[in-house]
Formats: C-alpha cells, sequence, structure tokens
C-alpha cells in the first residue's frame, strides 16, 4: 500500500504540538503524584528491597533504560541485513544446481 | 436431545467435515456455531461425565478426562476459538477454514487427554493441522519457516512417544499425571513439553514461523500451541524447581530482542515467550498460589495476546505488512482498532482493571512468598520490559509515531467485534478477578486488589513509561530498522548448513583424490594387448580385486 494523504485533511489531535506537549505535562503531573504518593501512604514491606523509598518508580525508570541501552548495543553484535537468511537459502540453492 | 457427553474436540472434528462440505456462503456462519454449541455442551455435561474410553490395540485411550484444571482450559479454547473464528469470518481460504477448525479441536483433545498416548496422538495434531496455518500464507518465505516449525514440532512429538513409552516400561501407568522430574523418561517427556512451551533455546520455531502466518491464522496459533504445553507442565511437572529458573530466564531474554525487533508480530511472538516465563515459573515454584496464578495467566495471556494479534493481523490485513519502521498514523483511519490495541497493551502491561494485573500479581507474590528475591527482581524487571515493548513500542509505532502517510480503512466489520468481544473481556476480567478466580483448581484466597499492589505496580508502569519518554527526547531510543536479529536459529539456518556445505567440500574432494589415485594404478597396472589376450587381462585384475577382499575379510576375522 502506498501512501495517499489527501492534501486538504485536517490534522489530526496528535498532529498538534501543543496537544502533545499537554498530554506530557498531565502526564509528568501523575508521575510526580505516584512518586510523592510513596512517602504519604504506608504500603506494605514483603522483602528488604521495598524498603527503598520509591523503590518501584526508581526500579520502573533504571530497568527500561538499562533494557534499551543494552537492547542498542546488542544490535552491534546481533543485526544483519533484511535478507540475511533469503540470501543464504538463493547461495545454497544455487550450488545445488 | 442436543446436550450429549461428548469428547470436546468431537463437535470440531465432525464440524470440520460437515463444513467443508457446505456451500462457501455457509461455511463461516456453521464454523462460528461450533464453539458455542461445543462450548454449552461442556459446560452441561462436564459435572456428568461418566469419561470416554477408547481401546486402541490393547490400550486404553482415555478422552474426557474432566477435572477443574481441564475444565478450565476448556472452557478457555472454546472461547478463544470463538474469537479467533469471529476474526477470521471474511476468510474464503477451505484450507485455513478446515485447518482451524482442526487446530482447535486438537488442542481441546489434548487437555481432556487421561493418559500420555490420547496425549500424543493430539500433540502431533496440534503440529500437523496449524502448520497449514503457516503454509497458507502462500510464500516461499512462509513455506520455509513452516518447514522447520514442522520439524520441530515433530521432534516435540517424537520425544513424547518415546517419553511415554519408557515411563509405561518403568511404572507400568500411561496415566497423565503428576510424573516429576527423576527419570530418563521423564526428562524426555520435559523436554518435550519444553519444545512446545518455548522453552530457550527451543523457542525459535515460535519466533520463526508465527510472523509468517496469516493474518487470522497467527490469532489461532496464539491461542493454543503454547498453552497446551503449559497445560501439561502444569500437570506433570508443578513443584520441579528448575522450571523457576527457566521460567526467569523466559521472561528476561526476549524482551531485548522485542526491543529491536521491526516486525510488529515478531515483537509479539517475543513477548508471548515473556509471558509464558511467567506461567513456567509459577508451575515451577508450585505453590497453590503459583499455580493458579500460573493458569490464570494462561487463560488472560490467550486472549490479550490473541487481542494483540488480532489489531496488528487487521494492520496486515489493510496495508500488507506489520513493520514497525514503515508504520505510523494509523490512528487517523483505524481509530477502534488503535483503541483496541490500547486495550490489549494495557492488559499484558498488567495495567490495575486489566485482566494481566489480576493473574501475574499472584506469580510474583509467590515469588516473594517462596523468599526468591533474586528471581523476583527479574520478574519485576520482565513486567516494566514488557510494558515498555509490548504496552507502549507496539500501540506508539504502528498507529502514532511519525505519520507514515499510510491511510488504510478501518478493519472489517468482523474482526471489530471479535476484537471488541476480546477487550471486553480483557476488562472484565480485570475488574471482576472473581470471574476468572472461581474456575480455579486449587484452592485459592488471593486478593489482587489493596493498596500497595495498586500503588506500586502504578509506579512501575509510569515509571517504565516515562524512561520511554525521556530515551524518545533524548534521541537515545534505537530507531526502528529494517533488518534481521540473529537468534537461537541461526544455529540451523546458518551454521549447520554451512558446516554441512563445508563438510560436503572436504568430502567431495577427499572423494576425487582417492578416486584418481585409484584410477592412477588400475591404469598402471600391465596392459595386455586386448586383441591377443583380452580374457587373461581381465581375470589378473579379477583375481587380484578377490585376492584383496579376501585379505580385508582375513583381517576382519581375526579375534
Amino acid at each position: 500500500m502506498t501512501p495517499n494523504t489527501d492534501p486538504n485533511e485536517k490534522p489530526g489531535f496528535f498532529d498538534k504540538p501543543s496537544n502533545v506537549a499537554w498530554i506530557l505535562r498531565i502526564f509528568y503531573a501523575l508521575c510526580i503524584l505516584l512518586f510523592v504518593t510513596d512517602f504519604v501512604v504506608h504500603r506494605h514491606i514483603y522483602t528488604s528491597w521495598e524498603e527503598i523509598p520509591a523503590f518501584y518508580a526508581l526500579y520502573g525508570f533504571v530497568a527500561c533504560v538499562v533494557l534499551v541501552l543494552i537492547a542498542k548495543q546488542m544490535r552491534h553484535v546481533l543485526m544483519r541485513s533484511e535478507t540475511y537468511y533469503d540470501k543464504d537459502t538463493e547461495e545454497e540453492s544455487h550450488v545445488d544446481r | 436431545m442436543w446436550i450429549v457427553d461428548l469428547p470436546p474436540f468431537l463437535p470440531f472434528f465432525i464440524g470440520a467435515i460437515i463444513a467443508l462440505l457446505l456451500p462457501p456462503k455457509l461455511r463461516p456462519v456453521f464454523m462460528l456455531l461450533i464453539p458455542v454449541w461445543g462450548g454449552l455442551n461442556l459446560f452441561f455435561t462436564h459435572s456428568l461425565s461418566q469419561g470416554v474410553n477408547w481401546q486402541l490395540m490393547g490400550f486404553t485411550l482415555e478422552l474426557m478426562n474432566v477435572d477443574k484444571l481441564s475444565v478450565m482450559f476448556g472452557y478457555l479454547f472454546h472461547i478463544a476459538a470463538f474469537l479467533a473464528l469471529l476474526f477470521a469470518l471474511h476468510v474464503k481460504d477451505p484450507l485455513q477454514q478446515i485447518a482451524s477448525l482442526l487446530y482447535a479441536g486438537s488442542a481441546l483433545g489434548a487437555v481432556f487427554s487421561g493418559d500420555l498416548l490420547s496425549l500424543f496422538l493430539f500433540w502431533e495434531l496440534l503440529a500437523l493441522t496449524s502448520v497449514w496455518l503457516v503454509l497458507a500464507r502462500r510464500t516461499d518465505r512462509a513455506t520455509r519457516a513452516a518447514m522447520r516449525y514442522l520439524l520441530l514440532q515433530v521432534l516435540s512429538g517424537v520425544l513424547l512417544l518415546a517419553g511415554a513409552l519408557l515411563h509405561y516400561r518403568d511404572t507400568g501407568s500411561l496415566s497423565f499425571d503428576h510424573i516429576g522430574l527423576s527419570s530418563v523418561a521423564s526428562w524426555l517427556l520435559f523436554i518435550a513439553f519444553g519444545i512446545k512451551a518455548a522453552f530457550p533455546g527451543l523457542h525459535t520455531w515460535l519466533t520463526d514461523a508465527y510472523p509468517e502466518a496469516t493474518a487470522t491464522g497467527t490469532v489461532f496459533l496464539s491461542a493454543f500451541t503454547t498453552k497446551v504445553a503449559i497445560f501439561a507442565l502444569a500437570r506433570c511437572f508443578a513443584g520441579t524447581e528448575l522450571l523457576i529458573y527457566i521460567g526467569a530466564a523466559m521472561t528476561c531474554f526476549p524482551i531485548f530482542y522485542a526491543v529491536i525487533e521491526n516486525d510488529l508480530r515478531k515483537v509479539l511472538a517475543y513477548s508471548l515467550i515473556n509471558q509464558l516465563g511467567f506461567m513456567v515459573c509459577g508451575i515451577g515454584i508450585g505453590t497453590a498460589l503459583a499455580l493458579n496464578g500460573a493458569v490464570a495467566h494462561a487463560f488472560n495471556d490467550v486472549i490479550f495476546k490473541g487481542l494483540l494479534f488480532m489489531t496488528m493481523g487487521a494492520v496486515l490485513h489493510r496495508v500488507g505488512h506489520v513493520l514497525g519502521s514503515d508504520l505510523g498514523g494509523l490512528h487517523k483511519t483505524m481509530p477502534r482498532t488503535t483503541m483496541f490495541c490500547i486495550v490489549g497493551a494495557a492488559s499484558i502491561s498488567a495495567f490495575p482493571l486489566f485482566s494481566g494485573f489480576v493473574s501475574k500479581s499472584m506469580v510474583m507474590a509467590a515469588l516473594i512468598e517462596q523468599g526468591h528475591d533474586i528471581l523476583w527482581l527479574m520478574l519485576l524487571f520482565a513486567s516494566a520490559g514488557v510494558f515498555h515493548h509490548a504496552g507502549i513500542k507496539i500501540p506508539f509505532f504502528a498507529f502514532f509515531a511519525h505519520d507514515s502517510g499510510l491511510r488504510p480503512k478501518e478493519a472489517p466489520l468482523n474482526m471489530q467485534l471479535a476484537m471488541f468481544g476480546a477487550a471486553v473481556l480483557c476488562i472484565a476480567i480485570g475488574s471482576n478477578p472473581q470471574w476468572l478466580y472461581q474456575l480455579l483448581p486449587w484452592e485459592n484466597s488471593y486478593v489482587p486488589y489493596d493498596l500497595t499492589h495498586t500503588l506500586t505496580q502504578l509506579q512501575l508502569l509510569f515509571f517504565s513509561a516515562l524512561a520511554f519518554v525521556w530515551l524518545n527526547k533524548q534521541g537515545m531510543y534505537p530507531p526502528e530498522l529494517r533488518s534481521v536479529n540473529l537468534d537461537m536459529e541461526w544455529f540451523y539456518r546458518r551454521l549447520l548448513p554451512a558446516t554441512a556445505t563445508r563438510v560436503r567440500g572436504v568430502v567431495s574432494t577427499l572423494w576425487c583424490g582417492l578416486r584418481d589415485w585409484v584410477m592412477d594404478h588400475w591404469h598402471a597396472m600391465p596392459q595386455m594387448s586386448p586383441s591377443s589376450s583380452y580374457s587373461a587381462a581381465q581375470l589378473t585384475r579379477r583375481m587380484a580385486a578377490v585376492l584383496a577382499i579376501l585379505l580385508l575379510l582375513s583381517y576382519l576375522s581375526l579375534p
């Protein structure tokens, strides 16, 4: 399917940078709220890790950053062209002939 | 008169034959009625069932082994079959139609099997019927992937048969019940189940074949094969400690691949392994809470993973591909599919009020209860990771991100209805977990919604999302690239063929050398003029050959 944008098309809700900025602002506010709640509410502690203040928030953030950074490095080792395996089979069938 | 005590696979198998004979216009509607009728039949008769046994070569096949575990999976597979058939209602290809009915029937046969021999029959039928859903894509790539898929699936079946027979020799019993990891036979069964459950290293058939199947085929595939394996592990290997470590590994390694994978259905295939990891872990812990968590998560996963595969199937159906690098902005013309995808994403990420939350937290709680702190941290990492790749990446790159300029039509009505049904189930189970909990096979008193659980889960998810936003703003998020990422399949798709080619080269060089050497000496033998004494020359050669053979034989016969 080829792109077929209509030049007269009205820009959508997410096309306006101001709308996106507002969504992000609300999102940041919720994050702060959740972070602060951790110090207000008494939550149950099951493991020693959970005694760290705002453990889940910090862990979630760090985990995802580490995940993405490692995955990026994995690309250097694991990434091949889209036709990597196809080429292989072509060569093979060539040899067979 | 309509309700009879039948093994649940029979309506599907008989239905498949009838469907084949029906005119193409009637066929889809008729197919849709099969899981409805089968499900009602199961609901009304399972408590009265006397068991259905067939005799085969001196063995008894128990085809209707009813307990809470099999009934729960029975309901699940009827729901999954109904939703998937509805999603595929527009498909006109009889191959896919019949294969999907037989496939769903085989899964039902497997979970109601009372003995390992019946399990083996349905185990192999699962492989033989599902492969057509990949082949039906009718591309060269899909055909090759289907053959690799079939090879590993049949290997699993062979191991299962060998394990079952050895187990019979050891114990004199073929009953499909708790076995535990001890004898050679149990190890064979363990690996057979492990292949279908996508243990690390044995998982490549899944990430290889599922993204190559048809748009509707993957929805069926994601529901049955792996969940039958989870069922079998829960039956035979509950409480096997090794499974905890295997499960933890399964939750963690696929998420790295999922982050850098471009084909969005392959991202979902990796995240399927991640979800299976939670279930395998729960089975390994083996407490009532953990086992309930494992099977409850299997139940939810079939629905929300099915929903996610449906949304990507809808995109594939309309756009013709699901490459993250070439999609984006589809929310403008596929708003409903976008909404359904977000519901699926929220469910798989275990947002409170969505189905994943009420089952995944059971496994996490069981891990803490047993004092596995490090493994708990691994699973928490995987929970954050799954939100990152399945919860954000899938909806974001497909429906938002940069505008790709693609303006496909909204998904066909039947697809929308199927996605709607799955989305409603995700939210209904998530907000009323007692509906699911009353089906659970073991004693259960778990309360998912308390302040601690809800707050900590929200913190984990929001700050994972914050990491995504931050990495994107910093330009550190890896862009979607058209590429292939090497996985374990490299060993049999690249290393093994390359080694074979090289070995063939060496052997053929050696063979040619040997042949030349022999021919040289052959020709060096005294030649007599053929006209005068041809027979004498031939005689000499034959005698020489016979002498050589005699010499060889005398060597061999030495004590």
